[in-house]
């Protein structure tokens, strides 16, 4: 399996934010996409989800375009969280994770009892099983975010991406978020994931790519990416990298 | 809950339907409503030729104005959308107006033809004037500002060619009067858009996520919106021709429902229909037994509880 891009380059109206950039998503991994705001690391992500059409080169999926894939099949492989979700009126959670099942239902969205399997697992991986008969509406900004994921979790995919998905979350949520990204990962998932806090991704994520204005700037493994020149040349930060005393990944503190 | 309601709602809507064929001027008792469908009968009249094609028409006009506003604000996410808030109906209506002044003579059903032109350029050109990413109140205001001007235009056509208004009068105040079996029978061909409009709640269910989600989910998220405004166009266009624009229906009637029933278009388009037929029933009854033998049109009865509703939600909308 793989996912790559190839000259792409992708915006809103006309103006490119991600800029020609060649990309091989390394399959099997945990991937953050780091770089400050603007930088187009979201744009990226929509492009490899197939949200925004390339203006100008390709995104490819088993070297096949992205946009020449039947949009079903291709649900059943790539799975996106967006940054933001609208509130729906009147779903209750569990409705909202079931949507999640839609790339496997027929045409009238019936789902079966091996659907209904993985959404309780979901569910309960995300720690919203209490929640299953409240109101989507009804709920905290962190709590619906774990509902959100839940449905994409739903989706069953090999690859996921997910565009910020600690926003609105407490700490220990957001703790619990990367070990269950973890969990999945050892689950054979390639996890490809928008953030914004670098000893996050330095301590839950095995490859980075940085990215400052639409170009990738470096990528690798945490322990080669993370330099004080890389800090100060992307996010003008004057910081220190010390070693994180309990997941021996870098850590960087800020002067 | 949701499914729970259902029965409720068809329990309602029978209820209303004899209602519908017992009263009005002259009450007819429940059990000679049977005996009025036979031909000879002293009732024979008032039943079969007035009473049940009319109450058939409030029926199938109500579900379907309904359908076509759930349509609509299941793909624009808008609580304030609606084909008559949005100026579908009353393009409609000046295309119909226009018809009738201007050819007199002419076929009159050729009217839901000339209504679903009229109905596509005012939801082109609400396309045209918004965009398709624009603001929740750009949309409603841009489309009530135009439903105004279709109605003046309206008034306009009915001041400089006098003689022939008569016609487009009786139409125009959104009643079910004088309404048979021949509007029924124009109106029968359109049923089938219903089931494609059914057809649409699993991917309706998704674009309420979001256009991101949505097609992560596999949705053609430009298809499905084409698709179902087009549907709704066509829905709301065929009723108009009909029993001219009956305000506030396409608006109420799956708002209430989604209270009701919750957000799953599975259940919700289907509900919405029955709460449709439910608010047309009732309003025809209203209007036809609150004075009789005067009667008042049905579409000043929505009026009466449509434009508060609409305000109390603008209001409400951030």
């Amino acid at each position: 399996m793989s996912l790559s891009t190839h000259n792409l380059s992708v915006g809103y109206h006309d103006k490119a934010i991600v800029k020609q950039v060649d990309l091989n998503i390394p399959a099997g991994k945990i991937i953050a996409l780091l770089g400050p705001n603007g930088c187009g690391k979201s744009t990226l992500l929509k492009a490899m989800a197939r949200i925004l059409s390339p203006m100008d080169g390709q995104v490819h999926w088993q070297g096949q375009n992205l946009h020449n894939i039947a949009s079903k099949k291709l649900a059943q492989q790539l799975a996106l969280l967006p940054q933001t979700q609208p509130i729906p009126e009147g779903i209750k959670v569990k409705d909202l994770v079931a949507y999640g099942r839609s790339p496997y239902t027929g045409f009238w969205g019936r789902i079966n009892k091996e659907d209904h399997e993985i959404i309780a697992q979901v569910m309960q991986e995300t720690g919203i099983t209490e929640l299953a008969e409240q109101l989507v509406s009804e709920l905290s900004g962190g709590q619906r975010q774990r509902v959100w994921l839940a449905m994409t979790l739903a989706q069953d995919t090999p690859y996921l991406l997910l565009d910020e998905p600690t926003t609105y979350m407490d700490l220990s949520h957001q703790v619990e978020l990367m070990h269950l990204l973890r969990k999945l990962n050892l689950q054979g998932k390639t996890i490809i994931t928008v953030l914004h806090d670098i000893n996050q991704a330095a301590r839950y994520c095995d490859h980075l790519i940085v990215m400052k204005q639409g170009k990738i700037i470096t990528q690798g493994a945490p322990d080669s990416v993370l330099t004080q020149q890389l800090l100060k040349e992307v996010f003008s930060l004057d910081a220190q990298i010390h070693q994180d005393p309990i997941a021996q990944t870098p850590m960087c503190v800020v002067e | 809950m949701a499914t729970r309601s259902l029965p409720f709602l068809v329990l309602a809507m029978i209820g209303l339907l004899i209602a519908n064929l017992m009263f009005g001027a002259v009450s007819i008792p429940f059990k000679q409503i049977l005996d009025g469908l036979q031909t000879g009968n002293e009732h024979h009249f008032t039943i079969h030729e007035y009473r049940l094609p009319r109450t058939i028409l409030a029926m199938l006009v109500g579900a379907m104005m309904a359908l076509a506003g759930a349509l609509v604000q299941g793909v624009i996410r808008n609580p304030l959308a609606s084909p008559d808030v949005l100026g579908v109906s009353h393009g409609a209506g000046l295309a119909a107006v226009f018809y009738m002044t201007f050819f007199p003579n002419a076929d009159i059903s050729w009217l839901p033809a000339v209504a679903l032109v009229g109905s596509l350029v005012a939801a082109l050109m609400l396309w045209w004037l918004c965009g398709s990413h624009s603001s929740t109140i750009k949309l409603a205001i841009t489309g009530v500002a135009l439903a105004a001007l279709y109605a003046s235009c309206i008034d306009f056509l009915m001041l400089i060619k006098p003689l022939e208004i008569n016609n487009a009068l009786l139409w125009l105040t959104g009643s079910l009067w004088g309404r048979g079996w021949n509007q029924l029978s124009m109106l029968l061909p359109w049923l089938l858009l219903i089931p494609f409009a059914l057809w649409l709640a699993k991917p309706l269910n998704l674009i309420h996520l979001g256009d991101d989600s949505a097609i992560s989910l596999g949705i053609k998220a430009n298809k499905l919106r084409l698709a179902s405004l087009g549907l709704a166009v066509g829905l709301t266009a065929s009723c108009v021709a009909i029993c001219g624009p009956i305000g506030f229906l396409g608006l109420v009637a799956p708002h209430l429902t989604r209270k009701l029933v919750g957000g799953r278009h599975q259940i919700l388009l289907p509900a919405t229909m029955l709460v449709g037929a439910i608010l047309l029933l009732l309003a025809d009854l209203v209007a036809r037994t609150i004075d009789p033998p005067i009667e008042l049109p049905a579409g000043i009865m929505t009026a009466i509880i449509g434009a508060p509703y609409f305000l109390w939600l603008l209001l409400r909308t951030k």
